[in-house]
């Protein structure tokens, strides 16, 4: 088991998936020459030619356009969005033509696209440049969601979401591509739709995805301190959703805080407690609270953007409430 | 000060209720909990009682008039008051119902904090279908409408595992809350209590009433396709029959011993009571029968509330003998006498003719051969039995005359197969045939 980054993880599930796949390609801006924006894509021009790794002109709605046409004669395309803030320009590909193909050809044409990039908050980019879009994408039948938080993950569900003959968008994070962890060698693939408990507790639940799994994993570490042992669960997926995993820990602690770098308002963490008291009121020991970034367009100034953002405290302080301690 | 006298949800189902007769008269001087008048339900006629004291000042519905419950129907006043201009009748001023016309559930317990007031200021009791005309924000002391319990929903549901009233637990979460280490120290103080004073051992009567009233046993998917499968077939529900011959020589018998050492011609023990006395010990001895169907689950109930038909002018009640398993032949006896008798005159409380756990319904003093009856839902079964015939029967290769008497049992075959029918009718059978039996 060799550990690695983030980064080197993604870019061995491309390569392996290349490699073992001809109909599989990548296609995005800068992917090719240039390695890729955030150098996911290092080495792959070079591997596997001009025709398995392309460059795209700065047109989103078109070559993720591009992507779906060619997913519906039987390639295996892979989209890179710069960041995600960009797929908005993308929107009517994503959710009209991809997600809705196989429903509305009655079942005669799936999409086997990967819709990949960096999502969320980086450090500084201003509003338009620093959003979560889970929600966005989450909220659309057809569409699979994944938000991988460790190297082991992103490389595991990489290698699942390009296998997948439906539409996946795959959510990175600029301040994770730096992450380093243990990776199982070979082939290594993970499950979509499979939750993972990145820390065992019998307290308090921390549900968690994508970047937020890190904080949660702070946030126990730091409750341990006060004797409070907290379960920490990685959803890994999105849609499907691991709703016997999160019942699970439910039952064991009785008490639930979401962590979630999107904004409050209908977003993960809305789905999560409406599924929780749905299906497990009669095991809540307090209401399922919510660790969010602040309901506001996010602020470019260093100390207001620390203060929108959700942190290690703030969950602390959610866990604490849920425990009936103050 | 006064209190407006509302039509009361009497029966569990009761919508409207209609003025039989006032046994008050406008200015006559009322206590709390004095009959004011009887009202016909739907299932009975019933007591409506003062839930204040004073003058019974104005009757506002006439006997014989029916009014939907919540009603106004009257008003009681001081002594030295008018009526002034207080609301009249039909003003569709409704009254809060308690869906089964008791006190509300145990989360409207009394509360400690609750401010005391003058004596003799009682709160309503029944529901809070009578309220005080008091000046604003005065509270009626005791019961405080409509103060629910607050609980996290796993305190609630451990406080019910437990059997605690949630209402004695003093809650530590935000607003004074019950959380879940609130019902676990309960649980752990009273386990304290319990094992300080040695409880003396149960005996066997005490063990039969005092453990888990029942247990609900989860639908198997077999349980589940047989219960779809039935219903298909045959109506809401799937019943089947099952017919057995009793000889009754020996409860003969042993009625006659029985009465002629009673020698009180009033207290005579009927065959109809030997069928009872044998059931119910049958039914304690085969909970699988003893049973409810509640859609998703099954409850086999460990103590048997025997429901016995009683034919009614106005057609049939069901009084419910409760722990019938546990009652001696002159208990029985004497109960379901005075079940049948009120029942006939209508004057059963709703309590005495629900709740059974099984039925049995007897049409023997009509010269019925045999016959089957019709299942009470959520009843799994019902016993029908017939008239005690002299018959000729052939022993040991002799023709001999036996009283002989049928019984049918009906079955709900969600609840019950033939073979789990067969071995409570054998045992049924067995108690009849042997009476000894009963005692083993």
């Amino acid at each position: 088991m060799a550990e690695i980054t983030y980064r080197e993880a993604l870019n061995q599930a491309l390569a392996e998936e290349l490699e073992r796949d001809d109909s599989v390609f990548l296609m995005g801006e800068e992917v090719a020459e240039y390695d890729g924006a955030y150098k996911v894509s290092k080495g792959l021009l070079d591997r596997f030619g001009d025709l398995r790794v392309v460059d795209s002109p700065i047109s989103e709605l078109g070559f993720a356009g591009l992507g779906v046409g060619a997913a519906m004669v039987g390639l295996r395309p892979i989209i890179e969005f710069m960041t995600f803030n960009f797929s908005l320009l993308a929107l009517d590909q994503i959710i009209n033509s991809a997600a809705k193909m196989l429903y509305m050809t009655g079942g005669q044409i799936n999409i086997p696209i990967v819709f990949r990039g960096p999502s969320g908050a980086a450090l500084q980019l201003g509003a338009q440049h620093s959003q979560a879009a889970e929600t966005w994408y989450v909220h659309v039948p057809g569409l699979k969601v994944v938000a991988p938080a460790t190297p082991a993950d992103a490389k595991g569900l990489m290698k699942a979401a390009i296998r997948d003959d439906d539409p996946v968008i795959f959510l990175e994070s600029e301040l994770l591509y730096n992450v380093r962890g243990e990776v199982p060698d070979g082939d290594h693939v993970v499950p979509l739709g499979l939750a993972d408990v990145k820390r065992e507790g019998g307290d308090v639940s921390i549900i968690a995805h994508g970047k937020t799994v890190h904080l949660a994993l702070q946030a126990a570490k730091r409750l341990e301190k006060d004797g409070i042992e907290a379960e920490v669960l990685d959803l890994r997926s999105l849609r499907p959703l691991d709703v016997d995993a999160i019942l699970a820990t439910v039952r064991k602690t009785n008490r639930v805080v979401y962590v979630e770098e999107g904004w409050p308002y209908l977003g993960m963490g809305a789905q999560i407690a409406a599924t929780i008291q749905e299906e497990a009121f009669d095991d809540l020991d307090a209401p399922v609270l919510r660790v969010t970034q602040a309901d506001v367009p996010m602020p470019y100034a260093k100390n207001l953007e620390k203060l929108a953002k959700p942190n290690a405290e703030r969950v602390i302080a959610a866990c604490k409430q849920v425990l009936y301690r103050t | 000060m006064a209190t407006k006298v509302h039509m009361e949800a009497l029966s569990p189902t009761m919508e409207e209720g209609q003025v039989v007769k006032w046994l008050k008269a406008e200015g006559d001087a009322v206590s709390h909990g004095e009959i004011l008048a009887e009202i016909e339900t739907d299932k009975a006629t019933m007591e409506l009682v003062a839930r204040g004291d004073g003058v019974l000042r104005k009757i506002l519905l006439g006997e014989g008039g029916t009014a939907p419950v919540g009603e106004v129907i009257a008003i009681i006043t001081g002594a030295d008051e008018e009526v002034g201009d207080l609301p009249v009748a039909g003003e569709g001023e409704t009254a809060e119902r308690s869906p089964d016309g008791k006190a509300e559930s145990e989360e409207t317990g009394r509360e400690e904090e609750g401010p005391e007031e003058a004596p003799g200021d009682e709160a309503p009791a029944a529901g809070g279908v009578a309220e005080e005309e008091e000046p604003a924000e005065k509270e009626p002391a005791g019961v405080q409408e409509g103060e629910r319990v607050k609980a996290s929903p796993l305190a609630r549901r451990l406080a019910q595992e437990g059997k605690l009233e949630l209402s004695t637990i003093e809650g530590t979460g935000p607003g004074g809350r019950v959380v879940r280490r609130d019902v676990e120290a309960a649980v752990d103080a009273g386990r304290k209590a319990e094992a300080e004073v040695a409880a003396p051992p149960p005996s066997r009567a005490r063990a039969a009433v005092d453990g888990p009233e029942f247990e609900d046993v989860p639908l198997t998917q077999m349980r589940k396709t047989i219960a779809r499968r039935l219903v298909e077939s045959l109506g809401p529900v799937p019943h089947f029959f099952l017919r057995i011959t009793v000889d009754m020589s020996r409860i003969l018998e042993a009625r006659e011993r029985v009465n002629r050492l009673l020698e009180d011609g009033d207290g005579r023990i009927s065959i109809n009571d030997f069928i009872l006395k044998a059931t119910a010990s049958s039914l304690a001895r085969h909970p699988e029968v003893n049973s409810h169907w509640n859609g998703d689950s099954i409850r086999r109930f460990s103590r048997v509330h025997l429901g016995v038909a009683v034919a009614t002018e106005e057609g049939l009640i069901t009084p419910v003998i409760r722990d019938a398993h546990v009652k001696g032949l002159v208990e029985i006896s004497a109960e379901i006498r005075e079940l049948a008798a009120r029942g006939k005159e209508k004057k059963l409380q709703p309590e005495e003719y629900t709740g059974s756990t099984f039925s049995v319904s007897n049409l023997g003093m009509f010269g019925i051969h045999e016959f089957t009856g019709v299942i009470n839902p959520p009843e799994a079964g019902i016993v029908a039995v017939g008239g005690i015939e002299e018959t000729p029967v052939v022993l040991e290769g002799q023709v001999v005359v036996r009283p002989l008497m049928k019984v049918t049992m009906s079955c709900d075959h969600r609840v019950i197969d033939g073979a789990t029918g067969a071995r409570f009718l054998e045992t049924l059978k067995e108690m009849l045939e042997e009476p000894a039996t009963a005692l083993l």
